[in-house]
């Protein structure tokens, strides 16, 4: 019998909240409308952040030092090189290519020149046998540099030590862009949440004042506070859910008019395909995201706009 | 059933609306409280529907104690006491059916339960066959009914009535405190304020006349003259 109560009363409290959020459609709609740009923000943030994050990924793996052995250098004097690099705590692989393998790279690479290929056959085996280390950590090599500089080390290499080092700064530059954009992502979420906040917190507010006689009537008969507040409360989460519908939609149309216009390609350091897939990967993920994030912001905020305009303290 | 015991109310230092009201009403009585405008008829019924707290005193109705009475508790309080306002307080665009409907709504009752219970109510106090007219459709006499009916429609124990007959013609007067008697017969309690004289005067029953915020008399089968 209890339940059956509370049930007709929770379904009084959701139509009542329908009702009121059709009603209000005009009103509700700076609310929406700024709920979707703050969802949307959040959204972009996000991907933007795995995006960089996953071309971060993509360059450090490419970093790697290559030490050119002399051909003189004999197999224990190589042993000993690789064991002393691979006792490195900087060093996290040695890889060791001999001149063989590195003349079938290089053969392989130049396949469609058929003038070079025929000068190599020629000659001796110009190339060098070379050791391609990996850094443990891509952003500090100089323990490295310093082992591969000493005299002795030095004497055994027949060229400079190729670092690739040059990506270093391109992934320090991304990796600050990153950084900045995730702090700006942080703060234009914080701004417009608030914003979205007051909106639909002077929206309700609004609607409690143009329902005043109604409410207190409903008071004056017995009406209980959650009866009266729960339709604000229901129509500020649809707010939530319609802004969080629309967010996701306009950001799905934009990722497929970028990869119809992009071609799919890169744009600048941003990897607009991975950014697709990775879209499409955690569409559901995102969708839960938006709707929780967009019910939560109206809920609060009705929650606190009720509080302040639905005063039912009898004065003494 | 409704206990008032050495009630003040003061709205601020100088305005003293009420002060030591004692009164006490059995269950199933009609009682008319009388009184010229401001003396504080209307101030007592705000005290039984907690609208206002007293200042000083006690209130008991129907058992609860208003001094352990919490905020959240009225809402309870106030469905056991039917109230019919002055001005009616209707719901402007919804029909004469919804607006007595709308009492059985806020408090979660079934809609079967409601589709039976309001035309019965309705024919009880004489609106059959306009249940679906608005508001503004129609006459202030059978606005007031529909004001009753709302306020009878949960079977309250007690019926608070604020000048019902405050803005009627002399006929449709009469119509709104026939309804009140047939209530009063099904056992409801019944608390009257009005200032019209002949009403009072033909009713014969027990009134108690307010001067100056204070019970001037009180008595069975009494009369009123201003």
């Amino acid at each position: 019998m209890r339940i059956r109560h509370n049930l007709i009363i929770f379904r009084r409290i959701i139509k009542a909240g329908i009702l009121n959020f059709i009603r209000n459609a005009w009103l509700g709609l700076a609310a929406i409308a700024v709920m979707v740009i703050t969802l949307t923000i959040i959204l972009f943030s996000i991907i933007a952040n795995s995006t960089f994050n996953y071309t971060i990924t993509q360059i450090t793996d490419k970093i790697d030092i290559s030490v050119y052995l002399k051909d003189s250098v004999g197999v224990k004097d190589r042993d000993q090189l690789i064991e002393d690099l691979e006792n490195l705590d900087s060093v996290k692989e040695v890889n060791y290519v001999s001149k063989d393998e590195a003349l079938e790279r290089y053969k392989e690479q130049n396949k469609g020149n058929l003038d070079l290929l025929l000068a190599i056959s020629q000659t001796d085996n110009p190339l060098p046998a070379s050791l391609q280390l990996k850094p443990t950590d891509p952003n500090n090599i100089e323990p490295i540099r310093q082992f591969l500089e000493s005299e002795e080390i030095k004497e055994l290499q027949s060229d400079e030590t190729s670092y690739s080092g040059d990506r270093k700064t391109a992934i320090d530059k991304i990796t600050n862009a990153t950084s900045f954009i995730g702090r700006a992502g942080v703060v234009g979420v914080l701004v417009f949440a608030f914003i979205s906040m007051l909106i639909i917190f002077n929206t309700i507010q609004m609607a409690i004042f143009n329902r005043r006689s109604e409410l207190t009537i409903m008071r004056l008969l017995g009406a209980s506070t959650n009866y009266i507040r729960g339709p604000f409360i229901v129509e500020s989460v649809l707010y939530g859910i319609v802004s969080g519908v629309i967010s996701i939609a306009i950001v799905n149309v934009l990722f497929s008019v970028s990869a119809k216009a992009f071609g799919a390609s890169s744009l600048g350091i941003l990897d607009i395909e991975f950014a697709n897939v990775y879209f499409a990967d955690n569409f559901w993920r995102f969708l839960g995201l938006q709707l929780g994030v967009g019910i939560l912001i109206g809920s609060i905020s009705a929650l606190i706009a009720t509080r302040r305009y639905l005063k039912f303290k009898t004065s003494k | 059933m409704i206990l008032l015991d050495r009630v003040t109310k003061k709205y601020n230092k100088n305005a003293q609306a009420l002060e030591k009201i004692s009164l006490h009403v059995e269950p199933k009585e009609f009682v008319i409280i009388v009184g010229a405008s401001g003396a504080g008829k209307s101030t007592i019924l705000k005290l039984l529907t907690r609208e206002e707290k007293p200042t000083t005193g006690k209130i008991i109705v129907g058992g609860l104690d208003y001094s352990t009475l919490k905020d959240r508790e009225i809402p309870i309080l106030r469905r056991k006491i039917g109230v019919v306002f002055q001005d009616f307080k209707l719901l402007p665009n919804r029909t004469v059916f919804e607006n007595v409907a709308f009492a059985l709504e806020i408090v979660g009752v079934g809609n079967k339960e409601i589709d039976h219970t309001v035309p019965r109510v309705l024919d009880i106090v004489g609106l059959k066959g306009k249940e679906k007219r608005m508001p503004r459709e129609l006459s202030g006499g059978e606005l007031q009914r529909v004001a009753i009916a709302r306020a009878i429609v949960r079977q309250p124990r007690i019926l608070i009535a604020d000048e019902p007959t405050g803005n009627l013609d002399p006929k449709h007067a009469w119509d709104v405190i026939r309804v009140l008697e047939k209530i009063n017969r099904y056992g409801t309690t019944v608390i009257l304020t009005t200032h019209n004289q002949e009403i009072v005067n033909k009713l014969k029953r027990r009134v108690i006349t307010i001067k100056d915020g204070r019970i001037a008399s009180d008595k069975a089968s009494g009369e009123y003259h201003s």
